[in-house]
């Protein structure tokens, strides 16, 4: 880099610095079964999906599932700004599937979700459909398949 | 993921969050965070490098034990994107007859397969396919000849996406033609902008849209924000 001139991860940190946050006046917290007894699942922001799937959009608020077994997924993320080959490279640095499966068969969590999932990170600021609509129906399908833990992994 | 962990955590779901933004995750104060300083788009850290991403997951679960929150702690290793171009040499010029950069990408087709053959999947997908790269390649010439950019045949008129697909097409198939130790955060990024005809030429047609006030979003985001030096 022979300019003097920010970094793409300095200019693209700065500007997140900057934008809007929603407030929650109430945070829960919940208390989880220990880590050997939980079932534990992935969600990620990085518009991960099957290449059979529908792609995302920019601005998109919906999600797709990733099955626990799913291993060859698109990177549907419109961002520019960000590191894309350390996905191409392995999955698991944005999406930790082995890592957990690792995890699960040694016993320190009791078990990996069968179901896991993908939102797009470049939302709209006041992420109004992400908590309102998206978000709640996702959590809803989460516990419907017995998970007490998530794990959020951004891009 | 700070605004989905609070949804999550009303809804009965313990959560971890894997920060990116240390400023985004004190203002939004999930229940549990771990931030981690490393490279944007590699939230466990380091590709190929299980003990390394265990590290981080264990200490991100063990923040499951604190009686109450918010808890944010920080990784303690810190890892910096590495913009120095990765070292991978371009095919030689083959036909003289086509545009530099359809040359160059018709040049590197072959380890754009076998990287798809290796990995099982491409994300070239948003727009156009491999074998329409080189074709968009040339519609970009066009814009820099002064051809109305909506006019010429681009997928939806979406040049910013045509042109995130002919990225994702050469960084695949970098990830095959470099010898040496697995590419730093934006390294391949630093290669395509910095030595490949095809960045060069969407940076110029990108200067292009913007001086014949193409929306913003479409000519912006046809790069990374610190890619170009874009002058009104």
């Amino acid at each position: 880099m022979a300019e003097d001139r920010q970094t793409g991860d300095q200019m693209m940190r700065a500007h997140a610095a900057t934008l809007p946050v929603p407030v929650f006046e109430h945070a829960a917290f919940v208390t989880p079964p220990i880590l050997r007894q939980a079932t534990v699942a992935i969600v990620t922001s990085a518009a991960l999906h099957c290449a059979d799937d529908e792609g995302f959009s920019a601005g998109d608020t919906s999600f797709r599932a990733i099955q626990r077994e799913q291993k060859n997924l698109v990177l549907g993320h419109w961002s520019p700004n960000f590191d894309r080959t350390g996905v191409v490279l392995d999955l698991n640095v944005v999406f930790p599937i082995d890592r957990l499966e690792e995890m699960a068969n040694e016993g320190v969590i009791g078990a990996v979700a069968p179901t896991h999932y993908s939102f797009a990170g470049n939302q709209p600021d006041d992420v109004a459909t992400l908590r309102y609509d998206t978000g709640p129906t996702v959590a809803q399908a989460l516990r419907a398949e017995g998970v007490d833990v998530v794990i959020l992994t951004p891009v | 993921m700070s605004t989905l962990a609070h949804v999550f955590e009303a809804a009965g779901l313990a959560t971890v969050v894997l920060s990116s933004v240390l400023e985004m995750a004190q203002k939004c104060e999930p229940p549990r965070a771990l931030h981690g300083e490393f490279p944007l788009g590699r939230p466990l850290g380091k590709p190929l490098d299980a003990l390394f991403q265990r590290d981080v997951l264990d200490r991100a679960l063990a923040l499951l034990d604190a009686p109450s929150g918010p808890v944010l702690e920080v990784y303690p290793v810190e890892i910096v994107a590495d913009e120095t171009p990765l070292a991978c040499a371009l095919p030689p010029r083959f036909d003289p007859d086509v545009p530099p950069a359809v040359d160059e990408a018709r040049g590197i087709r072959k380890a754009y397969d076998r990287s798809v053959t290796a990995r099982g999947t491409t994300s070239v997908s948003r727009k156009i396919s491999a074998d329409e790269v080189p074709d968009m390649l040339s519609k970009l010439y066009r814009i820099l000849d002064g051809d109305a950019w909506d006019e010429l045949g681009f997928p939806d008129d979406d040049v910013r996406s045509v042109a995130q697909d002919i990225r994702t097409y050469y960084e695949e198939a970098a990830l095959e033609m470099a010898d040496g130790p697995p590419p730093e955060g934006r390294q391949v990024e630093a290669w395509f902008f910095e030595r490949t005809e095809a960045g060069a030429l969407i940076l110029a047609a990108r200067q292009k849209m913007k001086e014949v006030k193409a929306p913003f979003p479409q000519w912006f985001y046809m790069a990374p924000g610190q890619r170009g030096r874009i002058t009104s």
